[in-house]
């Protein structure tokens, strides 16, 4: 179902425009630091995710690239715009789902919706048709004309969903979407969050729920104590992490063959094949996977199965926070 | 900024609050056309018969029972901070704040708007009551006002506007302070029993009183303790205006100061001019303008600089 009317497919991998960027912003509150000289940068179209404990500073970051928060220092930038000089062009492109969202309880979620439409100075036919598009996209077609007031809490988060999309945001921040939602209603905020890339809007959601973010996210960053403590893509932060940047190839055979691990071990790029019985586990600087198979399959040795280990996030996660 | 504006009025006019407050209208106004029509045949004067609607006291109960006391003691303070004391930090807690300022809209926006709504709520009922009175009224006593008893009833209905803007600027300030909405209205409750009630009858009389002791008996030492009392009473704003509606209601009402009977005896008993009562209420109406601007600009200037966490 297309959301909007200009759903540029771009496709992934291209090099992409940064839509968010920040330069060693910084928040006090009372003397405490809790955002320090923060630099951050999310790519157009992607899923951004901000991890980290409570209190590293999440909220107050999402504050700050809105503007509803004005930082101590340094300066945030959201397509171009500068937060704390033009937070209303901020807003007019970004839409915002805080953590504890509420809604007018003695109006229908439609109603509810229609406010927000009006004050984006969205004219009434336009936000009568978008009103129906997004309550449909987050399935609340049917809970329309109730009111918000006897919502339970997973409804109440998909209309929230429902309610930054009205504005046809380029880019929505997310703080905490599935904080407090059963499994399904976990599962129903992730199916919408990834399918917003498609239609031309950047995510950046904030979570402490490793798994989530891991479903979702196409580039993390992990924050400590107000510090950025590491900023990239998942999987190469995973192999910087856990593998000093090194690819992790298993390969299973049928049987245990020393020339093998030898072969194996000369192919340029290898840099080092440990045997456990069948199972070799390789090491290498780049994806080798086509070659490795080439030489098994030389060999003989009939090769039963052969992949590139994926890092969880969890993994990543407890790394740097050993180490922070 | 009228998209707000409109969704506040919308809020007002449907819910039980407002219900209970037009209900207290209604019975406010029934109260004081009973009064009049009970106690204005006692009367003896024939000029400013229709002002007399709103200023004759029953004579069976207190005098304290008249429209214009009523008003400014507890009407006025009662909605005043029943349409303001939840205004901000209900959007707060219930988190819809943050979500109406990550729209593209001007944070004062908001609390101008929430600020308009009121008053304009305030003025449908105040001018409700008013209309009430003065119809009814003229069925009962069938003489009709004059024009300058017209201008003075709409310049007292103005200045029970501000007085009432003071009291939602007021209760505002304690909503945008506190997070809690409890803790707002019983601050707001606080306020208005200790200047508004027991300030005027308790505390203002004891501290002059015992500043100015009248035990000596000289006329010197009563002048003085009286002129004392009243300074100390116009500190209330509930008492500033209780006196500029008396000096607009009651044309006969020539000075607020003390005057001796030897000076009454001096004056001319004739009504003051339109003219001549608003300069005496002037100063009056300048201070509860200006004192309702200092509760509105502070509840501004809080709520402009206060961080928007829903938590």
């Amino acid at each position: 179902m297309s959301l909007y009317d200009l759903a540029d497919g771009e496709p992934m991998g291209k090099k992409k425009k940064i839509v968010v960027e920040t330069k060693d912003l910084t928040k006090r509150y009372d003397g405490v630091t809790v955002v320090d000289r923060l630099n951050l940068h999310v790519a157009e179209n992607e899923v951004f995710g901000l991890l980290g404990p409570n209190g590293a500073g999440k909220t107050t970051t999402i504050l700050m690239l809105l503007g509803l928060t004005e930082p101590a220092s340094g300066s945030a930038r959201v397509f171009g715009f500068d937060s704390t000089r033009e937070p209303l062009k901020v807003k007019r492109l970004a839409g915002y789902l805080p953590e504890k969202t509420g809604f007018y309880d003695n109006l229908t979620a439609r109603e509810n919706l229609k406010f927000i439409a009006r004050l984006n100075n969205i004219s009434e036919a336009e936000s009568k048709r978008l009103i129906g598009q997004v309550l449909e996209a987050v399935g609340m077609t049917e809970m329309a004309d109730v009111a918000a007031g006897k919502f339970s809490r997973g409804m109440k988060q998909r209309l929230g969903i429902a309610d930054v999309l009205v504005k046809k945001p380029k880019i929505v921040f997310l703080d905490e979407p599935t904080a407090g939602l059963d499994p399904e209603g976990i599962n129903q905020i992730i199916d919408l969050i990834a399918n917003l890339p498609k239609m031309g809007t950047t995510v950046v959601l904030s979570s402490h729920r490793l798994y989530e973010v891991q479903r979702v996210c196409h580039s993390i960053g992990i924050l400590s104590k107000g510090k950025l403590v590491v900023e990239g893509s998942l999987d190469s932060l995973g192999r910087e992490a856990l593998a000093e940047g090194r690819y992790r190839i298993e390969v299973e055979t049928a049987e245990a063959s020393p020339q093998l691990i030898k072969v194996i071990g000369k192919i340029s790029g290898v840099r080092k094949v440990e045997a456990k019985g069948n199972l070799l586990q390789i090491s290498a600087d780049s994806d080798l996977r086509a070659k490795i198979a080439k030489a098994v399959v030389q060999s003989d040795i009939p090769l039963i199965q052969m992949k590139v280990q994926e890092f969880s996030l969890d993994e990543i996660y407890m790394k740097y926070f050993h180490e922070g | 900024m009228f998209t707000i504006f409109r969704k506040e009025l919308a809020d007002y006019f449907t819910s039980i609050r407002c219900l209970v407050v037009l209900l207290l209208v209604f019975a406010v106004s029934a109260m004081a056309l009973h009064a009049a029509q009970v106690g204005i045949r006692g009367e003896t004067g024939t000029e400013f018969v229709f002002l007399r609607l709103f200023t004759t006291p029953e004579q069976t109960i207190p005098a304290l029972l008249n429209f214009p006391t009523i008003i400014a003691l507890f009407f006025m303070p009662f909605i005043g901070i029943a349409l303001g004391f939840d205004a901000i930090n209900s959007e707060r807690t219930s988190g819809t704040l943050s979500r109406v300022l990550s729209q593209p809209v001007f944070r004062d926006n908001v609390i101008n708007a929430k600020f308009l709504a009121s008053i304009f709520t305030l003025s449908i009922m105040v001018a409700t009551s008013m209309l009430l009175i003065a119809g009814y009224g003229l069925r009962i006593i069938g003489v009709p006002p004059s024009s300058e008893e017209v201008i003075r009833l709409f310049i007292y209905l103005v200045s029970i506007i501000i007085y009432g803007a003071f009291w939602i600027g007021l209760a505002m300030l304690f909503s945008v302070l506190f997070r809690w909405v409890g803790t707002s209205l019983l601050t707001s409750l606080a306020f208005w029993l200790f200047f508004g009630l027991f300030y005027i009858f308790m505390v203002a009389p004891a501290l002059a009183n015992a500043l100015a002791p009248t035990a000596d008996g000289t006329a010197q030492a009563a002048i003085h303790n009286v002129q004392l009392q009243q300074l100390l009473l116009r500190l209330s704003p509930s008492y500033l205006f209780l006196e500029s509606s008396t000096v607009l209601l009651l044309p006969l009402v020539r000075t607020l100061g003390v005057i001796t009977l030897g000076e009454a005896a001096y004056m001319i008993p004739n009504p003051l001019s339109l003219g001549q009562s608003l300069l005496l209420a002037w100063p009056h109406l300048t201070i509860l303008i200006s004192l309702t601007a200092v509760c509105f600009a502070v509840s501004y200037v809080v709520f402009m600089r206060q961080e928007i966490r829903a938590t």
